[in-house]
């Protein structure tokens, strides 16, 4: 961490960023998100268990880029999440410094997306075997028991978007949820419009989902959003071969497709 | 009228439950389903839960819920036709189990549910509605209802309020008419009032700022870099808003089949940067900075100088529901220091 | 005595081969299941997920999803492109608990007349023996009573 507090505390004094984006102490258990502009500041910034946010979140956030240059302290999920914005065009090598942060709080240094794309490379961001058992544990169910179960998990929503907003792939300026002509998904969360609202969310990040988990986590009514993101990662994997936000210029694996894709399913 | 005081036996709350549901009351309690607790509508006293500082989502639902029907229409070939929702059909609720704090929500409510327009279904709804407050004995660091003048014994807005006292037995403080209905209902259940003080059977919220340092001295931080400083790190969700028991804000959706539909209240949120985005494009609050300053000014000023109520009851659920710890008392805090500058 | 259920079934198909087979189906006076209602696109590439969901939530009891043989396309790709995306749609529902077999993919090419009306006649009867879709039709009903106190 100490190498971590130099690197934000050099840039910020040879100016070669005006903000960085790490994590500080919160107000309850949970470390929450800092924005360091001032180098005799950068003491402030910490790492530990608690630091869980995908802070990748705030790198298109208007008022952050407003700051200035951006440095962020990047995790195994803010490195991918840069992965996915660089390969939709939203972010360029250079845009941003990377500090690197391994799971136990040591730096690395990684200077361009190469050296991103080398080090997540040794990574195993496969789903983990916990996350195999709860889709195993829907999969288990009958139709008639998962829509029973879905329906009861989305009857608590009530629309406050933070699964959205906390979600770093959810940068569109107009969501598709917001289009009132044509009205998509109906405003009002009743159970329709839930149902809606989480299958359409589910449907736009399938392929560029990282399983970073935040919008569960966001979920200010628990709602296990994240079984969604671990089915994503599993369609993804079986049915494309593809790991998500592991490439800066990785193809959209909805956008490019096979001669040979599977289609038994088709008449 | 004055608050008469008795004493409800620890073993008679059940029996007050099942009197009222014998009423034909439908039963709006707090229940711990999948690890939070909510208020649900409930069938036996079993299913209340009763260890919890506040339910994740305010009472507030009960009169002014997530989706209302407003109105029905049909159009035909000559006419259109508004159909009113008949309010009477409204079920007879009792709200039990609210923290004093909620009670005291359904105040701001109603401030802003009257002041110009009478909304009568909010008024029919909470007309329908018995509010059985219990008192708190616990609370957490997100609680500073003793700051903006409120007291986890306070009795207004409540009905009735019920005080756990040392033995397990209740104090009971009835507080309004259709609290003294409720009592009438189940006479023999209530003795004599207890002759221990109420206050020592409370948990302790320590004040935490003046709230007059900021509602008097709100226009002077109006332009403030404080703004920018405190909401960098929320990202405009509507978490706060919706678990809030004083936030009003509504947008209106119609949904129809055909040339028929229906007209519905929503909740909105002024934290979701489509809140104030006109048709042209143009948003008068373009950054979450200023949607963040107007949820505390509407708050902790324009609703004191209009309306003559302070539009926060100190729950603290907005701090526990966020998603990127944007706490609201801390904030809070800050501004009244800013005053002092 | 009640009525024989007949299911309400929606095609959405593909201006370029299914619109046309189904229009030979007609010119060839073949006749087949009236139960359906075709909706016509430029392309199955443009056939979005939402619409079907649409479709469920104004009371089909079935779908049917048809356009060009892969290679046949239009517009070259557009076909390849659908069904990568029915792919990954398909396990969201099921895992979600929607009855995917309400819903039938397809080709059907220009010349396939026959095949139109074979595809429509069995979905339907599959649709049939399905029954009504009650338990989506239920969730797209506004109950407003029990939003208010769903907690």
């Amino acid at each position: 961490m100490d190498d971590i507090r130099k690197k934000a505390k050099e840039l910020l004094e040879n100016k070669t960023v005006q903000v960085v984006i790490g994590y500080g102490k919160g107000s309850g258990e949970e470390a929450r998100a800092i924005f360091v502009r001032d180098a005799a500041k950068t003491d402030q910034l910490i790492f530990d268990e608690t630091c869980l946010q995908n802070l990748a979140v705030y790198i298109l956030k208007h008022e952050v880029k407003h700051l200035g240059k951006i440095a962020i302290v990047a995790t195994s999920s803010v490195l991918r999440s840069i992965m996915i914005l660089a390969s939709e065009q939203q972010l360029k090598d250079g845009d941003l410094v990377v500090l690197g942060i391994t799971s136990d709080g040591k730096y690395i240094d990684l200077p361009n997306f190469k050296a991103i794309e080398d080090y997540l490379a040794t990574l195993n961001v496969s789903i983990t075997d916990k996350e195999k058992e709860l889709l195993k544990m829907i999969d288990a169910m009958t139709m008639e028991e998962r829509w029973a179960w879905w329906q009861n998990e989305f009857s608590k929503c009530f629309k406050c978007y933070a699964c959205r907003s906390a979600c770093p792939m959810c940068y569109c300026p107009k969501c598709t949820t917001d289009s009132n002509q044509p009205q998509w998904i109906p405003v009002a969360s009743h159970q329709l419009g839930n149902m809606e609202w989480h299958l359409m969310r589910a449907m736009h990040l399938a392929g560029r989902c990282i399983n970073c988990g935040e919008c569960a986590k966001a979920c200010p009514m628990d709602i296990p959003l994240n079984l969604l993101t671990y089915k994503m990662i599993d369609e993804m994997n079986a049915n494309f071969g593809v790991t998500v936000g592991m490439k800066p210029d990785a193809v959209f694996a909805l956008s490019t497709f096979k001669n040979e894709d599977k289609e038994n399913f088709i008449r | 009228m004055e608050i008469e005081k008795k004493l409800l036996k620890k073993a008679s709350l059940e029996k007050l439950f099942e009197k009222l549901k014998a009423d034909g009351k439908k039963m709006y309690a707090p229940v711990k389903k999948d690890k939070l607790v909510n208020f649900a509508l409930v069938d036996t006293f079993g299913e209340i839960c009763d260890d919890y500082i506040l339910t994740v989502k305010s009472a507030k639902s009960v009169a002014f819920p997530k989706i209302e029907k407003i109105v029905d229409y049909e159009h035909s070939k000559n006419s259109s036709k508004a159909i009113d929702i008949d309010v009477s059909n409204f079920p007879e609720v009792v709200l039990w189990g609210v923290r004093p704090c909620d009670a005291v929500g359904f105040d701001s409510l109603d401030a802003i549910f009257t002041w110009d327009y009478k909304d009568n279904i909010y008024l029919a709804r909470l007309e329908k509605t018995s509010i059985i407050s219990f008192s708190c004995f616990k609370s957490d660091n997100n609680c500073f209802c003793t700051s903006v003048n409120g007291n986890p014994g306070g009795t207004k807005g409540s009905d009735i309020l019920l005080t756990k006292i040392s033995n397990g037995d209740y104090l009971v403080e009835i507080i309004t008419e259709k609290g003294k209905q409720i009592i009438a209902k189940a006479p023999e259940l209530f003795e004599a009032a207890p002759t221990e003080e109420k206050d020592k059977n409370l948990t302790n919220v320590p004040i935490k700022f003046n709230v007059k340092d900021i509602t008097e001295n709100s226009a002077k931080f109006f332009e403030n870099d404080l703004w920018v400083e405190q909401s960098l790190r929320c990202i405009g969700c509507g978490a706060c808003a919706f678990v809030c028991p004083t936030c009003a804000c509504f947008d209106i959706q119609d949904e129809s089949a055909g040339k028929n539909g229906t007209r519905l209240r929503l909740w909105d949120s002024c934290c979701f940067s489509l809140f104030t985005m006109h048709t042209s494009g143009h948003n008068p609050r373009e950054v979450q900075s200023q949607r963040w300053r107007q949820r505390i000014m509407h708050k902790f000023s324009y609703m004191p100088e209009r309306l003559n109520v302070v539009g926060c009851i100190g729950c603290g659920r907005c701090s526990r529901a966020c998603p990127v710890d944007m706490n609201i008392s801390e904030h809070l805090i800050n501004l009244a220091e800013e005053v002092k500058k | 005595m009640s009525e024989k259920f007949e299911p309400k079934v929606v095609a959405f198909v593909c201006n370029w081969c299914t619109y046309a087979g189904a229009d030979l189906t007609g010119t060839s006076r073949i006749k087949y299941a009236p139960n359906v209602k075709i909706i016509r696109f430029p392309c199955t590439g443009r056939i979005d997920f939402m619409l079907l969901m649409k479709a469920f939530a104004n009371g089909a009891d079935g779908i049917i999803v048809s356009g060009c043989h892969p290679n046949d396309c239009h517009y070259s790709t557009g076909n390849f492109h659908a069904r990568r995306r029915w792919m990954v749609f398909k396990s969201m529902l099921e895992f979600m608990g929607v009855d995917t077999r309400r819903i039938v993919f397809s080709w059907v090419s220009a010349a396939e007349g026959a095949k139109w009306a074979q595809l429509v006649n069995t979905s339907v009867e599959e649709f049939r023996k399905l029954g009504s879709y009650d338990a989506y039709k239920q969730v797209a009903k506004l109950n407003i009573e029990k939003e208010v106190f769903n907690g």
